[in-house]
């Protein structure tokens, strides 16, 4: 029987771990993520949760744990914000290259200098080359129902990758939703129980694992990590399709479309503004503006082709960062005109770079982009400001 | 579909040849000092130590000379002693 419950995005996805039997949390406290750790503690102290909590003196520890624990075959979790994943970098590579299906909340907060404990996404947005699966959650039930999609997603054997779920600090981590909690019975029922599927230790026939490797070795290994992110995209398809089926869910797996259809004007975006985006939207169609919204939920790996399905009937993108990448540019605005760049019609790209630190982005703001990047006609086919 | 791959290796005795050849000084431990208290055997990073029925022995084939185990050992038994010869 499926509860429905008032909960923050902090304690939904503590929900999703305990749902998902996780057997192995090591993680180590940062605002704004502490809540999910704290309340899976309690989870575990009560006895309502099974699962060895190991207290680490550092975020580096913390993913050093996972990625010994999922080594032995077990499911693991870790949840971490800003300054704790940037010195996770080093695992997260680790964790990736040996093939380990982590399944990590990434609670999105600014990086330091200056300190803000506020969100926006270039802490995981910094991450992106580590071979992690990279979801972007909207609300709090999302949080919850796409950490259990992810274990799934991670433990495939055509991916074997591990995945990062984030969602902005405060603005999802410590706002209160009402989340619907699938029965215990009705999430193992749909996971089934969990059987590794990537080479698991064993003490009594030991090994070295991910030694040194000849150039050639090693340059096929790498290749795999991209195959197994290819492949990640029909998997992420195929589990939200199942989720959607047995949980009575409406997911669109890769993007989230919102009045597309006949769409002249997408505006794409990631995390909670998708949410504004959507108002946007609505008051552009209000003015007769054919204006659509598309939020990426999967930023790796990235969904081109949706992308490219959006472009063949859009003639305009704006597009709304909250990572940038400083010398060239907002992150989602190169990857969306790079997945645009082999149409033969090519739509004009306008990009926004918004919401740092926490800063606020209205829906009018987001509305009148939309009109200035439709005065562009016939100017620059790509175009980019700072809203300050 | 495609198989992810992992590199896995089995470790063997001396896989990385002979790499006492690499040695610029060489532990000599004195044996009338040594009270086979093992913390070189513990501390060695290369396990070229190894526990005889006749008292701790050197693997020189293996030892690099790195010295750790002078360095820790509390009665001072074991020297580094220069491979350029006396």
């Amino acid at each position: 029987m499926e509860k429905m419950k008032l909960l923050s995005g902090d304690h939904a996805a503590a929900y999703a771990v305990k749902l998902s039997r996780a057997k192995v949390i090591a993680a180590y406290p940062i605002t704004p993520q502490t809540p999910i750790i704290e309340k899976i503690s309690e989870f575990i102290e009560k006895g309502e949760m099974e699962a060895e909590f190991i207290n680490v003196e550092s975020e580096h520890s913390a993913l050093s744990v996972c990625v010994g624990a999922a080594s032995m075959g077990v499911r693991t979790f870790t949840a971490t914000s800003s300054q704790g994943l940037l010195y996770m970098h080093e695992i997260l590579h680790w964790a990736s290259g040996a093939r380990l299906p982590i399944v990590m909340a990434q609670v999105n907060r600014s990086v330091g200098a200056p300190w803000s404990i506020w969100p926006d996404h270039n802490d995981s947005i910094a991450q992106r080359d580590t071979g992690w699966i990279q979801f972007y959650c909207g609300s709090c039930q999302e949080i919850l129902d796409t950490i259990v999609q992810a274990y799934l997603v991670s433990e495939d054997e055509r991916v074997l990758l591990p995945s990062m779920v984030c969602f902005e600090g405060f603005e999802l981590s410590h706002t209160a939703m009402p989340v619907k909690i699938p029965s215990e019975e009705d999430v193992d029922e749909f996971m089934g129980s969990y059987e590794p599927k990537h080479p698991v230790v064993d003490v009594s026939k030991p090994l070295t694992y991910s030694a040194i490797t000849t150039p050639a070795d090693y340059s096929k290994i790498r290749s795999a990590i991209q195959d197994g992110m290819e492949n990640a995209k029909n998997v992420i398809r195929e589990v939200t399709r199942r989720f959607n089926e047995r949980f009575g869910r409406e997911y669109q797996p890769l993007v989230e479309t919102y009045r597309c259809e006949d769409a002249e004007i997408v505006v794409v975006s990631m995390g909670s503004i998708g949410g504004v985006v959507e108002e946007a939207v609505d008051h552009l169609r209000g003015e007769g503006l054919n204006v659509g919204a598309a939020r990426i939920r999967v930023f790796r790996p990235f969904p081109r082709d949706v992308l490219q399905a959006l472009g063949r009937e859009a003639s305009t993108f704006v597009v709304i960062d909250r990572g940038v990448s400083f010398g060239m540019e907002g992150v989602l605005f190169t990857e969306v005109k790079s997945s645009l760049f082999s149409l033969e019609e090519r739509p004009r790209v306008v990009g926004l770079i918004a919401g740092f630190g926490g800063l606020t982005v209205r829906y009018r703001q987001i509305a009148s982009a939309v009109k200035d990047a439709l005065r562009l006609k016939g100017e620059a086919l790509s175009l980019e400001r700072w809203l300050l | 579909m495609n198989t992810p791959i992992i590199a896995a290796s089995k470790p063997s005795f001396g896989s990385g040849g002979k790499t006492g050849l690499w040695r610029i000084f060489k532990p000599v431990i004195d044996r009338k000092q040594c009270v086979n208290c093992l913390l070189c055997w513990l501390y060695c990073p290369e396990g070229a130590i190894e526990r005889t029925p006749e008292g701790l022995k050197i693997n020189y084939e293996y030892c690099k000379g790195c010295g750790i185990c002078s360095n820790e050992c509390p009665r001072g038994a074991i020297k580094m002693v220069y491979e350029g010869g006396e």
